[in-house]
Parts: structure tokens; C-alpha cells; sequence
């Protein structure tokens, strides 16, 4: 008799996680520090930040690279956290993974320095055009640019490297990016199409450009000491998300699949909700509409009510707005009980991991119904009156949690969230 | 047990191109069979340029205009005909949990900031404190949001009330064939009953050119159709927008919209591209095709996404010489290359072809495109990626 979910479906089950973030590689190493309230966040140093308003991030510069620029970081990092995942879940063989690659990486693009070697090439004097840069481009020494900054370049490399099943889909909903890689394996699983999915989200954007974008729109947390006291979810003070850096995999399966081949459950998906936002390019719509309506998705396609979750993992990015919306938001869905409902920010200790988030998200999310522990929102000194929430502040906590959300909601208005749980009974 | 599997309608598309925009247009410029391209205003690149566009007409708002780059404008104006196609533009209830993806790519660069930074640097006394000083008083804050690739979704989502979900695909002409494979397959399966899908490409761009020049991709100088670009491969990229309504069946029964084509099949997949892998792996392709629609050698066509562009072409062309009795277009030859947005174009006009019965002339003197007089009912789109990525749709006639 197959399993079913609680709406008939196949059951979508983790069976081996992987994450690397500005804390640690590993799970094991960034569990530890999580709960220990540790913070990633540290000055910039791997380019000069003279003259710009965000000098620290959760960059990753641990992990040697030989040619580094973004998408060979994200590349990398990606790397790490498939083969802790697939390490832990025993599937597949060497070079071989049974099932599809679901990747949200953030958009891949030429960078300066590339721009730079071909201006050089050029022999363009005094003022550097395109035209100049495409006649560079044409003479046949820089053909390796052009398969490290085409858009599929990363999860071409990943599916190379892992042997994943037919073509690899690279995709962005900008913060939400992670769980929407999940969501689409979870589908890919309820459709009977895959017994497995590989489902990842790594992110490495910080170069000058990426910082500087952000900091026009006024998005970044600019308390640039201390670096590790820069992100302050929920707390009156907060001013802005930090940028960071870093890569979660999931390998997910057919629960009744996992079983057979003797797989350990680490949890299972168990819903998975999203809308979209017409309201504003940066802005969620004020009435948190959309958001509460992506939550109320998520616990209704889990077949449960709000009275099942007992912990949020927020989006909290630390900016003014998302953490009042979300918090008012979370108050519509869940009513009184959300001012004793635990809800914590992973991003208070390694900031915003961008495209990742969701996905390094919902792997600390599963390690917390593993542990029975929820991470704390450090940086918690000031509460805000109008944000009244049990934020975990400061200190991890044993609790008790059955059902677990956890929210992603991204610039130009997509918004996914996750509902998980333990392994069923 | 898998239910059994929705009938899928493609109920609506929205194309703009070199050609000019909306269906008719399109199918009476094919049908004249005189391809052509701009040899000059990027030369050596050769290009296929948008056509002009009263971007009022399907994005109101000037100051929704502004936030975009050219290729936003461009798929957002092909979302709203593809929606008014179907019949569903401001339907906001429906719109509201009307599913979206996209194909794009995006980084649209501007170009004067950059030459600015690149002039300077080999002068500046500390080139990054140069670089940063630059970025932060030269670029637009606006110019990240049209850069960022999940923006045109965000602007369909903004302009034209489409929020059911949102989701983008990132990948060259690989996102675009898999934009529309999930689509499909989610529809199929119950996920979803109706969604927009489809992508935007903005050919016109030196920033892009650098890029694919790096590779040796684009075609320079003289203009040629696709398939007699042997000894001087290469693609000319191609400005446009694609998007298709796709639903199902009985949810376009029970709103009363007609079908334009049924989307039977579409299937992707990834090659090493050793020589011959992309030749097995359409082949493959095919096979799976095959298996789940007969194809009637009698009424079926091909309309082939081939680039221009070398191995890939000839590794496609080896696997057309493999099914003779079927007669191929290439739009590559019409419409340049469109990376992203070219699956849901071809698949567009192939809805259109059935949807007319019968195929459009060819434009081809290497003697692989052969004349078609007899009733079309099935055309098989073929998307090869100039550097990964292939891809096979099935369009069908309703009866």
C-alpha cells in the first residue's frame, strides 16, 4: 500500500542534507554555531570597500578557488553542500544521481575583471567601447569566459559533476529562490515523474557591483561595527539585510522509495505554498495580502490548520519593512497565538544568503525538528513595540516542534513558504 | 498509481519579433518566405532587430516603462497579447491564480557608464577605490531591477495582475524549453489549471555580443538562412518576445475559449555535445515522442530552432536526415536567435501553422527545406541550445 499525504499524494521525503555558510562548511559545524548564536558576519575583505556605505557581509573566502568570480563560487559552494547531501543520503552511485537538479543560483553575469582583461586586450586607447570589448572578444583567447557567465553555466557544471538526470534547471525568484528549487522537486515527486530530486540554492554575490546595487535601494544594513551586530531581525533598531553568502542541498524522495532502499528519513516536505505580488518591484504590498495567503497555501496544501505549526523560521531579513510586514502578517494567520508562537531569523547570524536563503533555510529548519532546538535572532537588544513576537532572542531553546515553517519572500514579488515536519509515525 | 494525464490546450500566444507583432503578421511574413537581417547598425554582427512598438498599448503606466530595460518592455508587451489572445487580460480573478513562468536571462547593461569605468581605470591613480566611486554616483538604482532576471515576471505580475505563482528560469534556450515542459507537465498533473509562459530576449544588446563573440557564436557579416551558414556558422541574435496561454482542457471548456493547438508532448534534455551526443540525445528525444503520440508522416512538419550556429546545426540537421519524410522550417532564418523566449516562439508559430493547416514556404537553398502542400495536423518544435540543451514539443490540431 503506498503512503499518501494527507491530500492523497506521495509523501516527499529528505533523506540526506548539505549546507556551507559564512559560519562553516557542513551541517554538523554550522548546527553548533547556530545554536551557540555565533554570527558569520564580517568586515569585507576580499575587495577594497573604500567609499561605500556597506563595508561587511557573510562572505565565504575559507574555500580556495582557483579562478574565482561569482559563479565559480556559487559553483563551488554548491558542490560542498551536494556531496555532504548525497553523502548522508547513500542514493545513486558515483557521478550518478537518479533523479533531476532543481538549482537556484543567482544570475549569472560578466564581471569587471572580465571586462577589465578584455578592454586590456583591446589596445583601445583613451576611451574603451563595447565595440572594442567585441573585437577582443573575437580574437579567440577568451573563450572560456563564455561558458562560465552563460546563465546555465552552474547547473550545467553541477549536473556534469553529479550525473543528475536530463536537463538541469537553474531558477530565480530572487530571495525565495531556494524554496522554489525545493517546490519544484516536491511537484516533480507528486507528479510520479522522479523517485528523487537534487534540489540546491548557492549564492556568492558579493562584488563590489552586487553591494553597491543593493545599497542604492537602501536595502542594506549600513552598522558596519560591529560586523557581527549587523543584523537585527524583528528589533527596533534593525536597519537593513546583510549580503551573504553560501549553498544548502536537499536530496528529496518518494518517502514509499526511500524506504525501500533502507534510506534514513531526516523529514519530510510536507507543503509547500506561493503567491505572487503585483504591489511593487522591491516592496511586498503593505496589507501583507499575498504573503498571508502564501502561508495560509503552504499549511492548506500540508492538510493542516495554523493550530499544527509550532515554530517559524522567518524570512526576517532585518530590513524595516519585511519584518513588520511578516510579523503582521504571521499575527493574520495564526491570530492570538502568534505572540507565543516561536519565530526565529537564521539570517541574524549568517545575513541574507540571497538566492540560497531558501534553500540553507529549510535545511536548518529540518535540523531543528531533528534537534528539538530552535536557533535564536541574535542581535535581539531593543524590541520593537509594534512587532510583538517570541523571537527566540538571543539563545537557543529546546522546544517541542511537530510542524515548521519556514517563509521566503523575494524582490519583484514571489514568495514561497515551506511547511516540514519529522519523520510521519 | 499516476492519475491519468489532463489534455493540455494552448489557448492564447503573444509574439512580437523582427517581423512585427501579433499572429497575422507573423504567419503573412512566413508565408512570403524573404527572410532578412540588419548587416549594419552592429556590424560585423548581424542582427534581427525588434520591430517599433507602441509600448502604451499593453503597459499603461510610463513610469512602469521606466523601470524596465528593453527586454522587460519587450515580454511584458508579448504577456499582455498573449493574454488578450486568450481572452483573460483583466480577468483579475482569474488572473490571481493564473500560474507564470518565465525564461530569462537579463544583466542588460548601460553601456556609457561602463565605457566611462573602463576608460578611466588604466588612469585612475587607485583603480578600485575608482571603480567603486563610479558605481556608486553613475549607476541608476533603477537599472539592478531591470537586470535582475526574475523582473519580468515581477512586471507581468505588476503590469498585468498575473500572480497565481511566479517562477523563473535561468539558462539560455534550456530555460526556455523547460519553462514550458513544467508548465505543461504541472497542467497535465493537476498542478495547475491555467499558466502563462514564455520569455523575452532583447537581441540588440554589445553587452551580449561580447559574450557570445567570446565563444565564436556570432554570425558576422553577410546574412544567410540558418541552414546555408555551413562554412560560416554562426547565430544573429534575434529581439523578441513569445509567450503562450496554456490551460486545460475542461478549464478552457468551462470558460468557453477556443483552442488554438493542443500541447501534446515537450521533452528536454542534456548532452555532453561530444561529437554526436546532441544527435543521440534528440534521437532519444524523439524516441520518447514517438511512444506517446504516433506521428503521421503525411500531416506532420518540423519546426527546427537551429541556430545557425556550429556544432550545434549540424548535429541537429543529422538527426532531421534521420526522418526525411518530414518537411522543416527553421524561424532561426526569419527571426534570428532569441536564446530564452525561442522554444515558446516556435511553439507559437507552430500553433499558428495547424491552426492554419498548413505550413508556411520555405527559405532555404541547401535543398533541407522542402515545399508542403498537404494539410498540417502535427508539427514537432525543435529547440538544439548553441551551446547545451535540447528540447522537442509536440503541437497538434484540435479536431
Amino acid at each position: 500500500m503506498a503512503t499518501r499525504d494527507r491530500n492523497g499524494r506521495p509523501v516527499v521525503a529528505v533523506t540526506g542534507m548539505g549546507m556551507v555558510t559564512s559560519l562553516d562548511v557542513g551541517k554538523a559545524a554550522n548546527w553548533k554555531k547556530l545554536t551557540a548564536g555565533e554570527s558569520g558576519i564580517r568586515t569585507i575583505t576580499r575587495f577594497p570597500t573604500t567609499g561605500l556605505r556597506t563595508t561587511m557581509a557573510g562572505t565565504i573566502d575559507f574555500i580556495p578557488l582557483e579562478q574565482p568570480s561569482s559563479p565559480a563560487r556559487s559553483q563551488r559552494f554548491a558542490e560542498l553542500a551536494v556531496e555532504e547531501a548525497i553523502a548522508e543520503s547513500g542514493i545513486g552511485g558515483k557521478g550518478h544521481f537518479p533523479g533531476p537538479l532543481f538549482l537556484a543560483v543567482c544570475p549569472v553575469e560578466v564581471e569587471w575583471p572580465q571586462r577589465e582583461a578584455l578592454a586590456k586586450a583591446s589596445g583601445a586607447n583613451d576611451t574603451v567601447r563595447y565595440d572594442d570589448l567585441i573585437r577582443a572578444a573575437g580574437c579567440g583567447g577568451f573563450r572560456s569566459f563564455h561558458e562560465r557567465f552563460l546563465f546555465g553555466s552552474v547547473g550545467e557544471g553541477l549536473a556534469e559533476q553529479f550525473g543528475t538526470q536530463g536537463s538541469p534547471i537553474s531558477l530565480s525568484t530572487a530571495c525565495a529562490s531556494g524554496a522554489s528549487a525545493i517546490q519544484l522537486g516536491v511537484e516533480a515527486i507528486r507528479r510520479g515523474e522522479t523517485d528523487a530530486a537534487l534540489c540546491v540554492g548557492t549564492d556568492s554575490s558579493v562584488s563590489p557591483e552586487s553591494l553597491i546595487r543593493f545599497s542604492l535601494l537602501s536595502a542594506l544594513s549600513t552598522s558596519n561595527e560591529p560586523a557581527g551586530e549587523a543584523v537585527k531581525p524583528f528589533a527596533k533598531n534593525r536597519d537593513g539585510f546583510v549580503m551573504a553568502e553560501g549553498a544548502g542541498a536537499l536530496v528529496l524522495e518518494d518517502y514509499d522509495a526511500a524506504k525501500a532502499r533502507g534510506a534514513k528519513i531526516l523529514g519530510v516536505i510536507e507543503g509547500v505554498g506561493e503567491l505572487a505580488d503585483s504591489f511593487h518591484r522591491t516592496r511586498s504590498s503593505p496589507d501583507g495580502k499575498p504573503v498571508i495567503a502564501c502561508m495560509r497555501n503552504a499549511i492548506s496544501d500540508a492538510g493542516l490548520t495554523p493550530d499544527d505549526i509550532d515554530y517559524i523560521n522567518a524570512h526576517g531579513t532585518g530590513t524595516p519593512e519585511n519584518d513588520k510586514m511578516e510579523a503582521m502578517s504571521s499575527a493574520a494567520v495564526f491570530g492570538e497565538r502568534m505572540k507565543t508562537l516561536p519565530i526565529s531569523s537564521n539570517k541574524s547570524m549568517i545575513g541574507h544568503t540571497l538566492s540560497a536563503a531558501g534553500a540553507v533555510e529549510a535545511v536548518v529548519t529540518l535540523l531543528t525538528l531533528e534537534h528539538q532546538r530552535i536557533p535564536p535572532t541574535i542581535n535581539y537588544k531593543i524590541p520593537d513595540p509594534a512587532i510583538v513576537l517570541d523571537v527566540v532572542p538571543n539563545v537557543a531553546r529546546d522546544a517541542k516542534v511537530t510542524h515548521a515553517l519556514s517563509n521566503s519572500f523575494g524582490f519583484g514579488g514571489q514568495n514561497v513558504s515551506l511547511l516540514m515536519a519529522r519523520e510521519p509515525a | 498509481m499516476a492519475e491519468p494525464r489532463r489534455e493540455v490546450w494552448i489557448t492564447g500566444i503573444g509574439i512580437v519579433s523582427c517581423l512585427g507583432e501579433g499572429p497575422d503578421v507573423h504567419w503573412t511574413k512566413l508565408n512570403e518566405g524573404k527572410p532578412a537581417a540588419d548587416t549594419t547598425t552592429f556590424a560585423p554582427c548581424v542582427v534581427h532587430p525588434i520591430v517599433a512598438i507602441d509600448f502604451d498599448k499593453q503597459i499603461p503606466k510610463k513610469g512602469d516603462q521606466r523601470q524596465m530595460e528593453a527586454w522587460q518592455r519587450i515580454g511584458t508587451y508579448a504577456a499582455g497579447l498573449a493574454l488578450d489572445n486568450a481572452g483573460v487580460k483583466g480577468d483579475k480573478a482569474l488572473l490571481a491564480r493564473m500560474d507564470m513562468i518565465t525564461a530569462a536571462g537579463g544583466g542588460e547593461r548601460d553601456l556609457a557608464v561602463d565605457s566611462a569605468i573602463m576608460s578611466g581605470l588604466p588612469k585612475a591613480a587607485d583603480p578600485d577605490t575608482f571603480l567603486n566611486e563610479r558605481l556608486m554616483s553613475d549607476l541608476r538604482p533603477t537599472l539592478f531591477l531591470a537586470q535582475l532576471s526574475n523582473l519580468l515576471a515581477g512586471n507581468i505580475s505588476i503590469v498585468h495582475g498575473v500572480t497565481g505563482s511566479s517562477r523563473t528560469f535561468m539558462g539560455e534556450e534550456g530555460a526556455g524549453c523547460d519553462a514550458v515542459r513544467i508548465a505543461l507537465a504541472r497542467i497535465e498533473a493537476g498542478q495547475s489549471d491555467i499558466t502563462l509562459v514564455g520569455g523575452a530576449h532583447n537581441g540588440e544588446r554589445k553587452d551580449l555580443m561580447m559574450l557570445y563573440e567570446s565563444g565564436g557564436y556570432l554570425l558576422k557579416g553577410e546574412f544567410r538562412p540558418v541552414w546555408e551558414r555551413a562554412q560560416h556558422p554562426g547565430f544573429a541574435l534575434g529581439s523578441m518576445g513569445a509567450f503562450l496561454v496554456l490551460e486545460s482542457r475542461d478549464h478552457a471548456q468551462a470558460r468557453g475559449a477556443r483552442p488554438l493547438a493542443r500541447l501534446s508532448a515537450v521533452l528536454s534534455d542534456r548532452s555532453s555535445r561530444k561529437p554526436g551526443a546532441a544527435t543521440a540525445a534528440l534521437e532519444g528525444l524523439w524516441g520518447k515522442l514517438a511512444g506517446k503520440t504516433a506521428i503521421d508522416d503525411e500531416a506532420a512538419a518540423i519546426i527546427s530552432g537551429a541556430t545557425g550556429a556550429e556544432p550545434a546545426t549540424a548535429e541537429e540537421r543529422a538527426f532531421l536526415g534521420r526522418h526525411p519524410a518530414l518537411p522543416v522550417r527553421a524561424t532561426g532564418t526569419y527571426i534570428g536567435h532569441g536564446m530564452e523566449p525561442q522554444f515558446s516562439m516556435n511553439i507559437a508559430l507552430a500553433a499558428l501553422a495547424v491552426n492554419h493547416g498548413r505550413l508556411f514556404a520555405p527559405a532555404d537553398r541547401s535543398g533541407l527545406e522542402k515545399p508542403m502542400d498537404a494539410p498540417l495536423r502535427q508539427v514537432v518544435v525543435t529547440g538544439v541550445g548553441h551551446w547545451r540543451g535540447e528540447g522537442l514539443a509536440l503541437v497538434e490540431a484540435v479536431n
